[in-house]
């Protein structure tokens, strides 16, 4: 039972970790044909943001707490001066604002190599998160069922967001019809804004739950990014459970090929089944339905 | 004078790969030191590399993120060969490679054994990425995977490759890669005259890289190609295949980085995950980014300026050469995205503009629109 119990409860966490990543790279890919390659750097930032509150906030069991909000903000504002800096000039050349976000990246990572070093630095546990709990044979630690709780939690608000909000609401008209959503007078752009700050923040949630299982580390954001965007390929655009469902395949499947072979093996198998699964969906999971011939 | 210009316009790329050819092949080796025109080698290499990256990108329309996986399969096959190479002048025909004894069990995995035969490896470097890309092209093409999902997919391979080799270190060398190479083809490596017959063999295989794209460039191919990069519908609906002809360009692409890498093995005397994973990946485009990517001397020029520019910066600043990467990136792309020589012709017209030539505005060519994946 142990060898099932523990690639699947920890291949689980791993999946929500992607997909708390992913949510944020789905929505800004999904609505502006975005691709950006610097999301894992604010993966990263919201990592270091919760180091930085622990030198603050010494008593790590609140610091946590407060490094939540704060690693969303940091993160979102860093995706808001991307967007107003770089992004903004560059609509209509999805494959471009890859490549300039790549080289954002690369700016971010060396930044922070040479503001906080080289090497990593740890972060330290809250005492309620410190243990873990026996399943089937399988010490589950409470760090793991943290992140689920999290990324369940960042996709409630989001779904929230989406459905029940007047932004929301325009979001989704965007995604679906841009021209026509400008016509019945939503301000795309500043939509456009708001979707990059919420997808940015996300990422930075994300490095929060990062930081608790790995500290910090300059190259953070260059471990998940691929993981995150093959799952936003094979999710598929514009609907989030696409993306949930992907995210906890990749995470659970990589897993349990961990298990079997190696750590790299499973990249490989889990790169060579994704383009397995796009023989047979080539759109991804899901996807809305356009008259559109692209 | 119509035709004399339009004899001009078919001519005037062979006169820019002639001008290439002459500083590399007759100036480059008697002006610069040993050591540097190895480095020029090295970046010959990458320039190999980033002439089939144009030919996928600026012309195809597919941002190859994972060329490195390609270099990667050359380099590794020729530096297998002259790792048994050197292991065989020493220690006779069943000898095998000094790494797997000191991390494996001394014995070789069945699948270098083929490596022994230098035409077997010749004949891999071309065959290998070929085989490879028709596979993985075919799977992406066919089923109209593009865009953006396309570079994704390139780019989780190179990482995908990088961390293979890294784990396999009794059979790749892991993280160390390949290297101390003695001979090549029977040549000493530490003979200097060996030496600059390597680098003569890199440049003349720029040269002919350069022909053989300016031909697919003029050919009805060619064409099709950018027409398939600029409306993938549309000549799918003059009925043809856009699936088949996006194929062609990145196997091409494939088997001209592998050659550059099979090359950069006996240059730099070493291979290893660092010269093939991601990173070195989006190294490779971005001299092709900032040569032009639909140029026909853009990539290679690119790629020789950036080679050039990481060995002259990470000599000076060590630590700042990421932050002038990224800053190239940024700035290029954001810029002049059709690359830095695409602004020449742009800059001529300005400076005739300004001694008062007056000349009737070219119509303004729509940017190739790429599709945002639905």
């Amino acid at each position: 039972m142990d060898a099932f119990t523990t690639p699947l409860l920890a291949g689980t966490a791993a999946g929500a970790l992607l997909l708390i990543a992913a949510l944020g790279l789905a929505l800004t890919f999904g609505q502006m044909g975005v691709i950006n390659m610097a999301h894992g750097e604010f993966l990263m930032a919201g990592a270091y943001t919760t180091f930085l509150t622990q030198q603050v906030v010494t008593n790590s069991n609140i610091s946590i707490l407060i490094a939540l909000p704060a690693a969303f903000l940091v993160a979102g504002v860093l995706g808001l001066i991307l967007e107003a800096t770089v992004i903004s000039w560059m609509y209509r050349r999805p494959l471009d604002t890859l490549l300039v976000t790549v080289g954002v990246a690369l700016l971010l990572q060396q930044l922070a190599k040479d503001i906080f070093g080289a090497q990593g630095d740890p972060v330290e546990t809250p005492g309620w998160l410190d243990g873990n709990i026996d399943v089937l044979g399988y010490h589950w630690p409470y760090r793991q069922m943290f992140t689920i709780l999290l990324a369940l939690a960042c996709l409630a608000a989001l779904g929230a967001l989406l459905k029940y909000t007047s932004y929301g609401r325009q979001i989704r008209a965007t995604v679906q019809n841009r021209d026509l959503a400008e016509t019945m007078g939503v301000a795309t752009r500043t939509i456009d804004r708001v979707t990059f700050f919420v997808g940015s923040g996300l990422a930075g949630i994300g490095g929060v739950a990062v930081s608790l299982i790995s500290g910090t580390n300059p190259n953070l954001g260059t471990t998940y990014i691929i993981s995150a965007f093959l799952v936003v390929v094979a999710g598929g655009l514009g609907q989030l459970r696409g993306t949930v469902i992907a995210a906890f395949a990749v995470g659970i499947v990589t897993a349990f090929f961990t298990d079997w072979f190696s750590s790299s093996m499973a990249q490989v198998l889990t790169f060579a089944l994704v383009v397995v699964f796009l023989q047979i969906r080539p759109q991804g999971l899901f996807t809305v339905r356009t008259r559109g011939l692209a | 004078m119509t035709a004399l210009f339009k004899s001009a316009r078919t001519w005037a790329p062979l006169l820019g790969i002639a001008l290439v050819a002459i500083a590399l092949l007759v100036i480059a080796p008697s002006v610069l030191s040993p050591f540097r025109l190895n480095n020029l080698g090295k970046y010959i290499c990458w320039a190999i590399a980033g002439v089939g990256i144009g030919l996928a990108w600026g012309r195809g329309g597919m941002l190859v993120m994972g060329q490195g996986v390609f270099f990667g399969l050359g380099g590794y096959a020729m530096a297998m060969h002259l790792k048994l190479e050197a292991a065989m002048a020493t220690g006779g025909p069943d000898a095998i490679p000094d790494f797997m004894v000191l991390y494996g069990d001394g014995t070789m995995p069945g699948w270098w054994e083929p490596f022994r035969s230098g035409p077997f490896t010749l004949v891999a470097i071309v065959v290998l990425p070929a085989l490879a890309a028709t596979i993985l092209g075919w799977a992406i093409f066919k089923r109209r995977v593009k865009g953006a999902y396309f570079a994704i997919l390139t780019q989780a391979l190179a990482v995908a490759f990088a961390t293979l080799l890294i784990a396999t270190i009794q059979q790749t060398g892991g993280f160390n890669g390949l290297n101390q190479f003695t001979v090549f083809f029977g040549y000493n490596l530490y003979d200097p005259a060996n030496k600059k017959m390597i680098y003569s063999i890199a440049a003349t295989v720029l040269i002919v890289c350069l022909v053989v794209v300016w031909q697919l460039y003029r050919s009805r191919f060619g064409e099709l190609l950018v027409a398939t990069r600029d409306a993938e519908e549309r000549v799918r609906f003059l009925g043809h295949d856009p699936a088949n002809i996006k194929l062609v360009a990145f196997v091409v692409a494939a088997i001209m980085a592998s050659i550059g890498g099979a090359l950069f093995a006996p240059i730099t005397g070493i291979i290893s995950p660092s010269d093939v994973d991601a990173t070195a990946s989006i190294f490779l485009i971005a001299g092709v980014a900032l040569g032009g990517r639909a140029l026909l001397l853009g990539p290679a020029l690119g790629a020789l300026a950036v080679g050039y520019g990481q060995t002259m910066l990470s000599e000076s600043f060590p630590d700042q050469w990421t932050y002038f990467l990224g800053a190239l990136f940024v700035v290029v792309i954001l810029f002049a995205p059709s690359g830095l020589f695409s602004l020449l012709p742009r800059a001529w017209r300005a400076a005739s503009g300004l001694i008062g030539s007056r000349r009737v505005q070219e119509p303004t060519t729509p940017q190739p629109q790429q599709e945002v994946p639905a």
